[in-house]
């Protein structure tokens, strides 16, 4: 019984739900954790082929190392590529979807106003950023959660661009033409590593929001 | 959100719930994953790295592949015409592309070279060089976009595809026109008959106006600016109207089939 004791440690109840024999709230609940899991997945598998694919046509001066990219030459990073984009674009969309009917968006990630995310990017530097209640984001994380959304879409939607620059030429047109899409891809695909790094970092210091998207609270 | 949950994981007593999660905590986690719709792919692919370069793995993949010609061809619209561009935009130099050195690049005689037509045609005559060069031919300033990422804009003169099979009687509800080229290993390459008779796939005799030069394909180019650059074939010698699926160099090396743009 010790473990469901620390549950309840760690969920001390707000006023809004702190009614007696209520048990712990969920925090991130089961949609939430199965969508984040399999698109950590698809990413993972992504973002190590797509280096590899960048690695035939560098647009920059360097290459990815061999031994952080996945698919061995060209041909194997693509057919990852072109694999692992299903499961991404499936699970985002039923992600964005669920978040924006079931209201979770909305709940969570709004608003975002710039004074807030001023006053928390302050009190997160001088560590007075408090993490107690898990179910409620701070400006500074409604910032990056929702800002990784529109980098995941826009991300997906220069993917497709250079993958059917013909047929969805009019995509290509929103971003200028298709060279220019490549670089949007890299550009994306940059932010997102630098979300995870900060995100990846966060969670093994404050385990106990990892344990929320395994087990949910 | 206590309501949401219950409808995902039906009947269980949430009581017993909780219990379960003092004592076993990840493999409760690992079943409400499942039940939170996770694919079992997914789980496959989560449950060890040694599967990324098994077999199973790649026939997975090459599955997948497949599944993704299919999808390419449905998305393919025959009208849709891809973007031409301003002479002054063309890239220069052009970059030559093969998987050999330009030294290597095929030398051909002009006047041995004959193109061979066989399969589904009524006409199986080949062609000489100066017989292709008096049929009809329009100009395209398109981009070219290698399976590598990198493209360029490049101009290219020759006869639509489409008209010389229709000369030819080349029978278009075939599924394929199939190219055998000169480079040194061998080069072919399939090429599904919708994208053969699209407006833009063009036999090319012409680059930026002068006579196709050997780096670019003497005597004669396939131009699909709707494929990438391997699906274009440069010093082809024959082409052939068929119903089987027969291969190509990069396409039998796990480059996707379709790679259509």
């Amino acid at each position: 019984m010790s473990s469901l004791a620390a549950t309840d440690d760690h969920v001390s109840p707000t006023p809004a739900q702190a009614a007696p024999g209520v048990q712990p709230k969920v925090i991130q609940p089961a949609w939430v954790r199965a969508m984040h899991w399999t698109n950590a997945v698809a990413m993972t598998l992504m973002i190590m082929s797509g280096w590899q694919i960048y690695n035939a046509s560098p647009l920059f001066g360097f290459r990815f190392s061999h031994s952080i990219t996945l698919g061995s030459w060209l041909g194997g990073a693509l057919l990852w590529h072109f694999a692992a984009m299903w499961l991404l674009m499936l699970n985002g969309l039923a992600y964005l979807t669920t978040g924006l009917a079931t209201g979770r968006f909305r709940r969570k990630l709004l608003p975002i106003t710039p004074k807030a995310v001023a006053s928390d990017v302050r009190a997160a530097l001088t560590f007075r950023l408090a993490h107690d209640d898990l179910s409620t984001y701070n400006s500074v994380q409604k910032l990056l959660y929702a800002g990784i959304i529109v980098v995941g879409i826009v991300v997906v939607l220069s993917g497709l661009s250079i993958w059917k620059p013909v047929q969805l030429h009019w995509l290509v047109t929103l971003f200028g033409d298709y060279a220019i899409a490549r670089y949007v891809h890299f550009v994306c695909m940059s932010l997102i590593c630098l979300f995870l790094i900060v995100h990846v970092a966060l969670s093994v210091l404050v385990p106990k929001s990892l344990r929320a998207m395994i087990i949910g609270r | 959100m206590g309501r949401l949950r219950s409808l995902l994981i039906p009947g269980v007593d949430k009581k017993l719930l909780v219990r379960d999660a003092a004592k076993a905590m990840p493999d409760l986690a690992r079943r409400r994953f499942i039940a939170g719709g996770a694919s079992l792919g997914a789980l496959t692919l989560l449950t060890g790295c040694d599967v990324v370069d098994s077999d199973s793995a790649e026939t997975l993949l090459k599955h997948i592949s497949k599944y993704n010609d299919a999808v390419q061809a449905w998305l393919f619209d025959p009208d849709a015409l891809a973007p031409t561009y301003p002479e002054s935009m063309i890239t220069k130099p052009f970059p030559f592309n093969a998987y050999y050195d330009l030294d290597d690049a095929p030398e051909v005689e002009a006047a041995d070279w004959k193109l061979e037509v066989s399969g589904l045609v009524d006409n199986k005559k080949s062609w000489t060089l100066d017989e292709l060069h008096a049929l009809p031919q329009v100009k395209q300033v398109t981009r070219h976009i290698c399976v590598e990422g990198w493209s360029a804009i490049g101009s290219w003169t020759g006869t639509p595809l489409r008209d010389f099979l229709k000369l030819i009687g080349a029978d278009t509800r075939a599924k394929y026109v199939w190219f055998q080229c000169a480079d040194k290993d061998g080069y072919t390459s399939p090429l599904d008959m919708r994208s053969a008779l699209h407006p833009q796939t063009q036999m090319t005799f012409k680059f930026g106006d002068e006579i196709l030069p050997r780096a670019y394909g003497f005597p004669m180019k396939i131009r699909v600016p709707t494929k990438l650059g391997f699906k274009n074939p440069k010093y082809v010698v024959s082409m052939e109207v068929t119903n089987d699926y027969k291969g190509g160099y990069w396409e039998d090396q796990g480059y996707n089939s379709f790679s259509g743009s």
